[in-house]
């Protein structure tokens, strides 16, 4: 897998520093389980987390080492599956981050069909989250309206290519997408396309998919 | 005279010093043996340090004090996970209360895993002498925060210490959201030059 478009450095940074809304988070992962650059440029991100913890100020701590509990935690050692053995995506196209939120399998998905050529699948996240995710999946050749973004945005592609203002996007590829940036996305003529979208927002979301969906439903 | 080539073994690569005990030692040590001394040391190295993490994050006293023991807690228990590869003690026990702060506080799923020695084997072709030791890297770091312009240095604080979100952040500190993300990327690229300077 060639990976051509990364997300913005903020992103990482944001990113290592854990302060990123879920949904958002679920696309990092996403594609560093993909991307071993960027996995490289997170581990100077974290040191900059590292950095600051270390100084930060003490605070006396109340209890003592727990070693009570550890001696009667002793079982719970050796567990050794940090996960990195298995495949980075699925024989089902699903990179393996996603696999506990969505399944492994992108055929097994249930759509719901949201206006011509244009499907989704909202995927629910933890309590009061701030911001949604979601998959959209979207016919070949069809283009979306041009549309503008008021909050940030990520896009991964998982399936299938787009093409915009911007570049050509296919599986791996972020699309870090911030306030002053249109465009006019085009599925990929042949497969069309599946994304994994975070935005910011419930109500920021909604407004964009109403411009999305504007011309479909004739307003 | 033929120049010495020596092969640096990961914990000299650390920066470690022969005869000197490392918190990345008594990690070890807890990793090899259940090590319980070991432990107590990294627990008063650590712990005070933590609390005033997840106080910064929006925890409570109180809450804060079980996230401390929760943390250490997950530190004895993952301990078995951990190699010198992986980098310091410190980075790993940060990771690990972050990670923790976004289970409890925020009540998401922590996305980013464990530090999992990102990539050494990427370079086969570095030399030993040009792989920069982690203390270094870390001292280079500090550095770099040191000379960040003020208004970079907040926002990059209010991320990784207050676990604030660009928009939160823009919010708190009435900027456009764009602001805040430039400052950020400026203050990574300054990180980046004066730690890249080192190679």
């Amino acid at each position: 897998m060639k990976i051509t478009h990364h997300p913005q450095p903020e992103s990482l940074m944001s990113c290592s520093a854990g302060s990123m809304p879920e949904a958002f988070a679920a696309i990092m992962s996403s594609h560093m389980a993909l991307c071993p650059e960027c996995r490289k440029d997170l581990a100077l991100m974290e040191d900059i987390g590292v950095a600051l913890f270390d100084k930060i100020d003490a605070t006396p701590v109340l209890g003592d080492a727990p070693v009570m509990a550890l001696r009667a935690s002793e079982a719970d050692r050796g567990d050794t599956d940090d996960g990195q053995t298995r495949a980075a995506v699925t024989t089902g196209g699903v990179p393996r981050p996603l696999v506990d939120v969505i399944g492994g399998d992108l055929e097994a998905i249930t759509w719901k069909h949201i206006g011509p050529g244009v499907w989704q699948h909202v995927i629910p996240l933890s309590d009061a989250p701030r911001g949604e995710l979601r998959l959209i999946k979207v016919a070949p050749g069809r283009a979306l309206p041009e549309h503008g973004h008021t909050g940030s945005e990520l896009t991964l592609v998982l399936k299938g290519a787009y093409r915009d203002e911007t570049g050509h996007y296919r599986p791996g590829d972020v699309a870090d997408i911030s306030g002053d940036i249109s465009h006019q996305p085009i599925a990929d003529p042949a497969e069309g396309c599946v994304c994994l979208i975070a935005t910011e927002g419930r109500l920021k979301f909604k407004s964009i998919m109403a411009r999305i969906m504007q011309p479909f439903a004739g307003i | 005279m033929i120049p010495q080539i020596e092969i640096v073994p990961p914990r000299s690569r650390l920066g470690i010093k022969p005869g000197s005990i490392s918190m990345a030692d008594f990690l070890q040590r807890i990793a090899e043996r259940g090590d319980v001394e070991a432990f107590r040391k990294l627990f008063q190295s650590y712990a005070p340090r933590v609390k005033s993490y997840m106080m910064r994050q929006g925890a409570d006293a109180n809450t804060a004090e079980e996230l401390t023991q929760e943390t250490m807690m997950t530190v004895w228990r993952k301990a078995s996970l951990y190699s010198v590869e992986k980098g310091s003690a410190t980075t790993w026990i940060y990771t690990i209360a972050r990670n923790l702060r976004i289970d409890r506080l925020r009540k998401e799923i922590a996305w980013v895993a464990l530090p999992e020695g990102y990539d050494q084997q990427e370079s086969p072709d570095a030399l030993p002498d040009v792989v920069m030791s982690e203390q270094e890297r870390k001292k280079r770091v500090q550095e770099a925060l040191a000379v960040l312009p003020a208004d970079q240095l907040e926002v990059v604080s209010l991320s990784y210490i207050d676990g604030l979100s660009h928009s939160e952040i823009a919010d708190r500190l009435g900027l456009p959201l764009g602001t805040v993300k430039s400052r950020m990327r400026l203050a990574y690229q300054k990180v980046r030059e004066l730690v890249e300077d080192l190679k």
